[in-house]
C-alpha cells in the first residue's frame, strides 16, 4: 500500500490467500483478522483455500471482481506461518492438500507424491538425477542474490546429488522450504493505475483450472492437466503464445516440479524440461530465465504467500528493479501457481504497461 | 497371494514421514496400477519393487492396501 501510494480506508475489499492457519497456529477467520490488523475495516475480507495456489486463487478472483467493475480498489494478500510446528506435523498439514481417505491414508506425503511423478518422469523421459539437481543449483544461485530469499546459499551440484533422502529419488536439495512469510499486491483498473504508479504492472491474461485430489486418479502423472488448461486460457485472453514470454515465475515446489511446470506451460516439448534446465537455458542469462527469485527452492514456500510472491517477483523484473537478478527482456512474465499435486493451477500474464 | 493384482506404475521410499507413520520409515509407497485399468495407491511390503514389476495385495489393514512383488 505505501508502493501504491493507497491509505487503507481507499481499499474497497481484501482477499487472502491462506492454506492452513487454523492447524498451523489454531486461527481460523483470518481474513478480517489481518484486514483489521492494517487498518482496513468494514469491507469484505475474504480468505481463499486452495492448497499451494491460495493466493494465486486470491489473486484470480480478486482481478475477475475488479474486471467485473464490482471494485476500482483491491488489496491482495498471501500469508502462511509455518516453522512454529515439528517437521512431521508440517508434512503432515501439508498432506491434507491430498487424498486424505485414499493416498495420504496409505502414506503419501507431498515429498512422496512429486517423488513418484520424478520416478514415472525418469521412466517415460529419461530425466535423470543432474537434471533435477540442475534446477536446484540455478534456483539457489538465484536467491543468494535475492535479499528478500529465505535461504541465500550457494549450492553446488555435487552438493544437490548428495543431499538426505526425503523421499526417493528426492532429497532435502530437491524439496522447497518450509517458511514462514507474506506477500501483497494493490490492484485497480489501468486507466486508474497512473494514480498511484508511475510503472504500473498490467495483468493482460489470468486463468485458474482443476483436476482431480488424487495422483493415481490421473491418466498421467507428468504432466498436469490444470497448468495445460489455465495456461491455455491465460495466454488466449493474453494473446499471446508461450515463445512470446520472457521470463517465467513456476511452481517449483520440488525440482521435478520445475521441469514438469516448464513443459505444461508450452515452453519446451514434453520430456525435455529436464535437458532443457540441465543446459542451463533457464538461467538469470539464458534464452528463458525461470524463478529468477529463487523460486520456491530457495526464496521460500510459505504456501498461502506463495502465489501472490510471485507476482511480486514478476513486478520486479518488469519495473526493472531486480538488481543484479534484473533480466535483460522485461517486458512479458508469466507465474504458473500450483495447489497440490495439481488439483488447481493459477497462470498469470503480466507485462508491463 | 491375493487376487488382487497389478503393475507397478510408479514407486518412492519415504523417509521423511506424517507425524502418524514416524515409526513406518523408511517404507515404500507405489501406484499401481490394478488389472481393471485403475490405478491405486498403497502400501509395498517385504522386497522392494521397480516401475512395471508385477504385485499382488498381499494384505489390508486400517483401509491401507499391502501390496508384494510376485515372483514370476
Amino acid at each position: 500500500m505505501e508502493d501504491a501510494g493507497v491509505q487503507p480506508a481507499e481499499i474497497e475489499a481484501f482477499y487472502l490467500g491462506n492454506f492452513a492457519g487454523p492447524s498451523f497456529v489454531g486461527q481460523n477467520h483470518l481474513a478480517p483478522y489481518v484486514a483489521s490488523g492494517l487498518g482496513i475495516s468494514g469491507v469484505p475480507a475474504t480468505r481463499f483455500e486452495a492448497a499451494c495456489a491460495s493466493s494465486g486463487s486470491a489473486f484470480f478472483h480478486a482481478v475477475s471482481a475488479v474486471a467485473a467493475g464490482l471494485y476500482d480498489l483491491v488489496l491482495i494478500g498471501g500469508v502462511e506461518k509455518m516453522t512454529s510446528q515439528p517437521t512431521p506435523k508440517v508434512t503432515e498439514i501439508l498432506a491434507a492438500a491430498g487424498d486424505v481417505s485414499g493416498e495420504v491414508r496409505a502414506g503419501a506425503t507431498f515429498p512422496a507424491l512429486f517423488a513418484m511423478i520424478a520416478r514415472r518422469h525418469m521412466y517415460q523421459y529419461g530425466t535423470t538425477r543432474e537434471m533435477l539437481a540442475a534446477v536446484a543449483v540455478k534456483n539457489h544461485a538465484n536467491g543468494a542474490k535475492n535479499p528478500l530469499a529465505h535461504m541465500r546459499k550457494v549450492i553446488t551440484m555435487e552438493q544437490a546429488l548428495n543431499g538426505k533422502p526425503i523421499s526417493e529419488p528426492l532429497t532435502v536439495y530437491d524439496c522447497s522450504l518450509v517458511s514462514d512469510g507474506a506477500a501483497a499486491v494493490v490492484i485497480a483498473p489501468l486507466d486508474r493505475a497512473a494514480e498511484f504508479t508511475k510503472r504500473p504492472a498490467r495483468v493482460r491474461g489470468i486463468a485458474q483450472a482443476s483436476d482431480f485430489l488424487a495422483l493415481d486418479e490421473k491418466d498421467d502423472i507428468t504432466t498436469f492437466r490444470a497448468v495445460q488448461c489455465a495456461a491455455g486460457k491465460a495466454y488466449k485472453m493474453a494473446g499471446v503464445q508461450a515463445a512470446d514470454l520472457q521470463f517465467a515465475e513456476v511452481h517449483d515446489c520440488f525440482t521435478i516440479a520445475e521441469i514438469v511446470a516448464i513443459e505444461d506451460l508450452g515452453f519446451v516439448k514434453k520430456g525435455q524440461g529436464g535437458p532443457y534446465s540441465l543446459e542451463g537455458r533457464t538461467c538469470l542469462n539464458g534464452e528463458l530465465p525461470v524463478n529468477t527469485s529463487g523460486g520456491l527452492k530457495s526464496k521460500g514456500h510459505p504456501v498461502g504467500a506463495t502465489g501472490v510472491g510471485q507476482i511480486c517477483d514478476l513486478v520486479q523484473q518488469l519495473r526493472g528493479e531486480a538488481g543484479e537478478r534484473q533480466v535483460r527482456n522485461h517486458s512479458l512474465g508469466v507465474a504458473q501457481n500450483l495447489g497440490g499435486s495439481g488439483a488447481t493451477c493459477v497462470v498469470s500474464v503480466l507485462e508491463a504497461a | 497371494m491375493g487376487k488382487l493384482r497389478g503393475t507397478v506404475y510408479t514407486e518412492t521410499v519415504v523417509f521423511s514421514p506424517p507425524e502418524a507413520y514416524v515409526n513406518d520409515v523408511p517404507y515404500q509407497l507405489a501406484i499401481i496400477e490394478l488389472e481393471n485399468g485403475k490405478k491405486t495407491t498403497a502400501r509395498v511390503m517385504g522386497e522392494r519393487v521397480s516401475i512395471g514389476d508385477r504385485v499382488a495385495l498381499a494384505e489390508t489393514h486400517d483401509d491401507v492396501q499391502y501390496f508384494q512383488k510376485l515372483q514370476e
